[in-house]
Formats: structure tokens, sequence, C-alpha cells
């Protein structure tokens, strides 16, 4: 029963975890290209900043991800 | 390799660390399993994440410093003209980030990124060739080759990362302290939000947000490389005419995932000293 509660732990934190990202990067991509489509030679700028704060909002789901796959494998 | 054992067995070989250290009943000495590694407890020594962090910055020193040393306003060679590239790419981002006057910020900013990259492409060495190649080196010295572990990439090892970011946090209590002085650094802390009398709201609110930048810094970085090699261990247990279609694709979306992260963890500290330099 315990492994099986492991298991359904690990699931559930990469899955509100993807859902958290899907979601954030999907709003950034949407604002990114909005930006780029209003001026197009910003793009090499906006597209930096595209990765930062892309990198930032992936950053707890990605850690959810690295911590539920460790229940998963090295724990479980 | 993968078929004489479990797949679990599999995946926990390759996750485990070659690790050093005082067991309670054997003493000092290579652990042989993971639960020697564990019975270990704090103190023992993950040498594989150390032997392959520490070899890839002495390159990464030993790299720089001969081009540095042999660079020519003539015509550049290639790696002059590469290692060109990365520095005028570190200095662009430095220069626009931290406006304040700092020697330390632009090296420390380009030897994150040059180490964390070179750490993260181990990632992209097939998962099996070097802890196979060390199974049989351990065989040659008389160790049993289930118990030779070699973790490639040192930072899918939460020590590397969590260590890098403790260093990093380091230097913004040091920076923070030199250019606020103690008061108002502390002061900063306690009246920051809301003014002077919601001292312990203040406190809590800054204390935790001063402690998620290391932690965060160090568990996005183990997160991503983590789950990235995961997935690599995971494509090697299938049939090996199946690994072809999966891992070549996950490995060119991974080396995006790799520069993005030691790029982030580069910035990221650059704002964090940044901010500790402001002076209200």
């Amino acid at each position: 029963m315990e492994m099986a509660l492991l298991y359904i732990a690990g699931a559930l934190m990469m899955g509100l975890g993807a859902v958290g990202a899907a979601v954030g990067i999907g709003i950034l991509g949407g604002k990114f290209l909005e930006g780029a489509a209003r001026q197009p030679e910003l793009i090499p700028l906006l597209r930096t900043q595209f990765f930062i704060v892309m990198g930032l909002v992936d950053a707890v789901p990605m850690i959810g991800v690295g911590l539920g796959l460790y229940v998963l494998f090295a724990v479980a | 390799m993968a078929s004489e054992m479990t797949s679990s067995a599999y995946i926990s070989h390759h996750l485990t660390n070659w690790t050093f250290g005082v067991h309670p009943e054997h003493g000092l000495g290579f652990a042989h399993t993971a639960e020697d590694a564990a019975a270990m407890g704090f103190w023992a020594i993950h040498v594989d994440t150390m032997l392959w962090s520490v070899g890839l910055g002495l390159f990464f020193i030993w790299m720089f410093r001969k081009v540095a040393k042999s660079v020519t306003s003539g015509v550049p060679g290639s790696t002059q003209n590469f290692v060109e590239v990365i520095i005028e790419f570190i200095e662009d981002n430095v220069s626009s980030i931290f406006h304040y006057k700092n020697a330390l910020i632009a090296p420390l900013a380009l030897t994150i990124f040059v180490w964390v990259f070179l750490m993260n492409t181990m990632d992209l060495v097939p998962v099996d060739w070097i802890p196979f190649l060390t199974q049989k080196i351990g065989e040659a010295f008389g160790a049993d080759p289930h118990h030779v572990y070699m973790k490639v990439v040192p930072t899918t090892d939460i020590n590397a990362t969590l260590g890098m970011a403790i260093a990093v946090f380091g230097l913004i209590l040091y920076y923070s302290i030199k250019m606020k002085g103690i008061g108002g650094f502390l002061g900063e802390l306690a009246f920051q939000p809301l003014g002077k009398w919601m001292l312990p709201f203040n406190l809590f609110l800054e204390i935790v947000g001063l402690l998620a930048k290391p932690v965060s810094l160090a568990l996005r970085l183990f997160g991503n490389m983590y789950a990235g090699e995961m997935i690599f261990i995971l494509i090697a247990l299938l049939p090996f005419w199946a690994q072809w279609l999966l891992s070549v694709p996950w490995a060119i979306f991974h080396i995006l995932v790799i520069t993005l992260q030691a790029f982030i963890f580069m910035v990221l500290t650059i704002v964090y000293l940044a901010m500790a330099h402001e002076d209200h």
C-alpha cells in the first residue's frame, strides 16, 4: 500500500507541475509573439528575456519533476 | 548490460554515486551498495561527482588560460574566436544587469556559465559508456563489477548544485553586509515591506525570500538535469532498435536545456549580487 502511495505522490508532483508550467509558458509565449509582432526589431532582446523568464517559470515545475522522479525511482 | 539486471536494479545502479566514507561496520572505504552509502551518513564524499566537477573545472581553467596566453590581436585561431564569443556574451549580460563597480562579478559569471555548461554536457554522453568503462577498470582492480558505481553528470547530484548555490549565497551575504553595513542589511530584512511596527511579519517574509534564492538556484539546476538524465536512463531500458527513435530528439532538446540552465544560473547569480549591491 505504502509503495502505491509513493507512486501516486510522484505522479501528482509531476502532473500538477506540468499543468503550471504549460499554462505559464503558454501565456509567456503568447505575449512574446505579441511583442515580436508589434516590434520585430526588438526580437533579439525579447528572445533573451523570454528565455530568462521561461527558465524562471519552469523552475518550480522542474523542481517538482526532479523530486517526483526521485521519489519514484530512488525512494520507491 | 541492461539485460541481465532487472529494470529497477539497472535504474538504481545508474543513480547511486561512487561514495567514500566511514561505514559504521567496515570503517573507512568505498561503499559497495547504496545501503552502505546511506549508512555512511553525512560525512561521505561522492567521489565521482567531485572527480568530474573538479576535472571539468580544471579543463575550463586550462583551456581559457591557454587561449589567454597565446592571444593575438592579429588573425585569431578558432579556439580564440570561440573563447572571445563566450567572453563577449558574458560581458554583455553582466554589464546590462550589474551596474556597480565590482571586479569579481564578470569572472564569476564566466566561470559559472562555462563550468555549469561543461558539467551539464556530460549528460549527452550515452548513459552506459562511462559506467561500463569504469566497471571494466574496477574489475581490473579486482572490485566486483556490480558494486562499481559512476554517476557521470555532477549536476545531477544535489550536493554539487547546492554547494554552488551556497557559495553564491555566501557572496550575497558578504556583499550585502559590505555594501550596506550590518545595520543596513538587517534593516532591509526587518523594516522592508510594511514599515517598522510589523517587524515579525517583515522578518519572516524577508528571511523566506532570502533563503529561497540559493534553494531555488540549486533545485532548479538539479531538477532539470536529474529529470533529463532519468529520461536517458529510461530510454536505455528500451530495446536497442527503439532507443535511437527517442534518445536523439531528447538529446537535441536537452542541448537547449543544458545551455539554458547554465545561462539562468549565471543570470540569477548576477541579479542576486546586483540586488545585494543596491543601496537605498
